[in-house]
């Protein structure tokens, strides 16, 4: 059952064209890997998707369980089930761990949470989550906060980036916990390793999917690129 | 209802410990407007208290050595819808002494009433003394709050204080705060205050690093909404080889709130380093973004994220 469907969407921003008729569809329980260059609009479309400020397609439809969602705002599509996790987490002072990973579920011990990431509660569940933590404790603490709302569509924007080489299975298993809980994960990577647990990918260039299917087939359709920043309306790749 | 007992029903209403007044083990001193309600002192240390025509005087000394294991409290308030308070304090914690003080400020009433304090704190050679002041104020906003505080810390002494107003309407509130730090003495000043409707904040506090390898930090965070104003002025002085010094300011506005910020930074001597930061504006949009796509409404996301710049 298709859970997310893009359908043609433009999103221009003053005179540049970011995505010119892209379209997408992700099936619930699916792990959909994005790969692409740096400039081809990878976070824009996870921001379009999450309803960011300023980011509404210029033309087309977003689908949700089959409801437009392009009018809602970012918490009421949290509310239907779709999440994000930033590629720079934030910092907010004075919110510890424990806060963060219990938001809307207050009753709930997030222990185990963090144990998924590689963290130890005892030393992190008290933790505030201000800059006395480094970025790559962020981003485990912002996957463990994905897992925790139990998201029926999930979105991780370069889950991987400030995590070192060891902590890649971390990741991996965040993804399968999702999973297994039931919801579709549209995973944004530069890593093959990651790219590869997908159940199918996509690559976007000059501002459309170029190649969708299998992940090994995209990753080496995207490995024999020839260009290595996208430019966007001059690409003479595609 | 005696006053006392109804000082420490409201204080009790506010989230404090009203077990503080029974306990033999914790010192305590109680004063509504110019009377005295309750006072207990323990081992080493004095709590001399008079009653003013306007308030109260009061002097304490925590005596040499002494470390006092349970926090002192300062209970002061006006139960009444009007009336005035001015409070003269003189703390003294001589050589090698330690205590931590927790000040209660109860004006659940006010329509129009003035609290004035005027502290002189003295922390002796590796002396130390934390300073809590905690101010409930309840809905009308007819208050003004005059906190003024001069103080010594000597040589490996250290101060910490905490100001916080962030329950009911500030009124008007204008801190004046003077810390001299000597010889590798540590200063914290960290103030909270949440401001509503047209109340008036107005913070100031002064860090004088006199002695060699002292440290200062002024950590201010205020959050104001309606046509609240907050004006905080963050003054350090590097005066001495080694002095490290540190002014954070943040404040978040909302509606028609107006903030301004002052960082005053005055170093005189080559070795000594001072910083500053401050930052004013709107929450932070990715920071509500972040809170919204966990499923908090704008209004939830705004409150997680002011309460806790002011916890």
């Amino acid at each position: 059952m298709t859970l997310l469907e893009i359908k043609n969407i433009t999103y221009r921003v003053k005179e540049k064209e970011i995505f010119s008729g892209l379209s997408l569809a992700i099936k619930s329980e699916e792990v959909h890997a994005i790969l692409g260059k740096n400039g081809t609009g990878k976070s824009t479309l996870a921001y379009l998707i999450m309803g960011c400020e300023s980011y509404i397609p210029t033309s087309g439809v977003i689908l949700f369980e089959g409801k437009i969602i392009n009018d809602l705002k970012i918490h009421e599509r949290a509310q239907l089930g779709i999440t994000l996790a930033w590629q720079e987490p934030v910092r907010l002072e004075g919110i510890s761990v424990r806060d963060y990973l219990t938001l809307k579920k207050k009753e709930k011990d997030p222990s185990h949470y963090l144990e998924m990431v590689g963290l130890s509660p005892e030393l992190y569940l008290t933790r505030m989550m201000d800059k006395s933590l480094s970025g790559g404790e962020r981003k485990r603490i912002e996957l463990a906060s994905i897992v925790a709302l139990e998201p029926k569509l999930a979105i991780l924007d370069e889950p991987d980036s400030g995590i070192d080489m060891l902590s890649i299975q971390d990741i991996i298993n965040v993804i399968n916990v999702l999973k297994k809980n039931g919801a579709a994960v549209l995973l944004i990577t530069h890593r093959e390793e990651i790219g590869k647990i997908a159940d199918r990918a996509s690559q976007i260039c000059n501002g459309k999917i170029i190649c969708s299917g299998d992940p090994e087939m995209v990753a080496q359709y995207y490995k024999s690129r020839k260009c290595e920043v996208c430019i966007a309306g001059v690409c003479v790749y595609v | 209802m005696s006053e006392l007992d109804e000082l420490m029903k409201v204080f009790g209403e506010a989230g404090g410990d009203n077990s503080i007044l029974v306990r033999e083990d914790i010192a305590h001193f109680a004063a509504s407007g110019n009377k005295i309600l309750s006072t207990r002192a323990t081992q080493g240390l004095e709590i001399k208290a008079e009653e003013t025509a306007t308030g109260i005087a009061a002097r304490i000394r925590v005596l040499e050595g002494t470390i006092i294991k349970n926090p002192v409290h300062l209970c002061f308030g006006i139960l009444h819808k009007k009336g005035i308070q001015e409070i003269r304090m003189d703390i003294k914690l001589e050589t090698g002494a330690a205590a931590r003080f927790i000040a209660h400020c109860i004006f659940p009433k006010a329509e129009k009433v003035r609290h004035i304090m005027d502290a002189v704190v003295e922390i002796a050679e590796n002396a130390q003394m934390t300073y809590s002041e905690v101010h409930y104020h309840g809905p009308y906003g007819g208050i003004e709050v005059i906190p003024k505080a001069v103080v010594k810390v000597g040589k490996n002494g250290r101060y910490l204080a905490d100001f916080s107003l962030i329950t009911g309407r500030v009124g008007k509130l204008g801190i004046d705060y003077t810390v001299k730090a000597g010889e590798n003495a540590v200063i914290e000043l960290i103030a909270r205050v949440f401001g509503h409707g047209d109340d008036r904040i107005s913070i100031k506090e002064k860090v004088m690093l006199d002695g060699e390898n002292s440290k200062g930090l002024i950590k201010t965070r205020v959050a104001i909404e309606d046509r609240a104003q907050a004006e905080v002025t963050g003054i350090t002085e590097g005066n001495a080889a080694g002095a490290r010094g540190h002014v954070d300011c943040m404040e978040i506005i909302k509606d028609n709130a107006v903030a301004k910020a002052i960082p005053i930074v005055n170093v005189t001597h080559p070795l000594a380093k001072v910083t500053h930061e401050a930052a004013i504006g709107s929450v932070d949009k990715r920071q509500l973004e972040t809170l919204m796509a966990h499923g908090l409404t704008p209004e939830e996301a705004v409150d997680v994220i002011v309460k806790g710049i002011l916890k």
